[in-house]
């Protein structure tokens, strides 16, 4: 079975999901589900201390017993800060050691800082996380990443939440041509046919939140991205014909037919 | 009394205090938490063990949606 592996663990689902900017966590659930992912990232914030003793909790929306959560250090500006979390997010989550690291260097771009991100990953792995990295498409970036002991290299396809598809395609096949760890697209996609894209290319996976979350029916985009997902990994392992601008070669046979072709040199 | 800052907030609480006081103080018992005290974590099986002195930086962390 075709499956994705992620620090030695196989997941049959090649698509994860944020759960960020939803209406209500009855709707994260929901697009959740007709996503069909099992990776499902969450944000570290402080609790509100007494304002909302009832608040509802976004893990009993979506259990760690059900999903595999992959905590993230979004916000975070320096390695120091998206370490500091990432520790309390296992504390958080029982000692559990997959996150997704990412430390942005710029609040109005969200452009990964990949100083800060090296320096972040280098501890991490040194205290036994297991880091699924969010990096630009930058090809050498990507491979100091993998060589530090990252367990999966996330390059952007284009700005987190911007919905503008892959931007540089050929950076990303150069990533995933040398790479031994998963690829996976994280950020930028902005509908089915970008993460289609990014599976026909070659990456292992995509992460995704707002695609899903900031479409008019969210749930409904959630189960097109899963389809996207899984038709581009098909696409992919099928291996597509090759390109040619004229073929020559019909589809259909080309003898018998009721009224053969004039022969236009006579 | 001492005086906390538990996530960027000062309190004023009853001294002697732990850990796992200042959560049921805060109505957060049985949640989902992680804490940290002045920048080191306290493993939630040592929460009623950890006393809290005044001046102490305390953080108390959930789970959000996130991406």
């Amino acid at each position: 079975m075709d499956q994705l592996v992620v620090a030695g663990k196989a997941y049959s689902s090649r698509l994860l999901v944020g759960t960020g900017k939803y209406k209500d966590f009855a709707q994260t659930r929901a697009a959740v589900e007709a996503s069909g992912a099992q990776i499902v990232t969450v944000a570290i914030r402080r609790t509100n201390i007494g304002q909302n003793p009832n608040e509802p909790s976004l893990l009993d929306a979506i259990p760690p017993s059900r999903f595999t959560i992959l905590p993230n250090t979004a916000g975070c500006y320096s390695a120091q800060d998206a370490v500091r979390t990432l520790r309390l997010a296992r504390e958080l989550l029982d000692g559990h050691a997959l996150v997704k690291l990412e430390v942005l260097g710029d609040p109005h771009t969200l452009f990964p800082n990949v100083v800060e991100t090296l320096y972040a990953a280098q501890t991490l792995v040194k205290e036994g996380f297991q880091v699924m990295v969010y990096t630009s498409d930058d090809p050498i970036i990507a491979k100091q990443l993998e060589e530090i002991g990252c367990v999966a290299v996330m390059p952007l396809a284009s700005l987190i939440g911007s919905g503008m598809g892959i931007l540089n395609p050929w950076n990303l096949q150069i990533i995933i041509d040398n790479a031994m760890v998963p690829v996976l697209v994280d950020a930028g996609v902005g509908t089915a046919s970008d993460a289609a894209i990014a599976m026909e290319l070659g990456c292992d996976g995509v992460l995704m939140n707002t695609a899903i979350a900031a479409a008019k029916d969210p749930v409904l985009m959630a189960s097109a991205m899963r389809k996207a997902v899984e038709a581009g990994r098909e696409a992919y392992v099928a291996g597509r014909m090759a390109r040619k601008l004229y073929s020559a070669s019909p589809s259909s046979p080309t003898a018998g037919v009721i009224t053969p072709a004039q022969n236009k040199a006579a | 009394m001492i005086s906390l800052t538990v996530n960027g907030e000062r309190r004023r609480l009853e001294a002697p205090l732990t850990a796992a006081q200042l959560i049921a103080s805060l109505e957060l018992t049985g949640k989902r938490v992680a804490l940290e005290r002045n920048g080191e974590i306290v493993p939630r099986g040592q929460l009623d063990q950890q006393p809290l002195s005044d001046g102490d930086r305390i953080e108390i962390v959930i789970a959000v949606g996130g991406g």
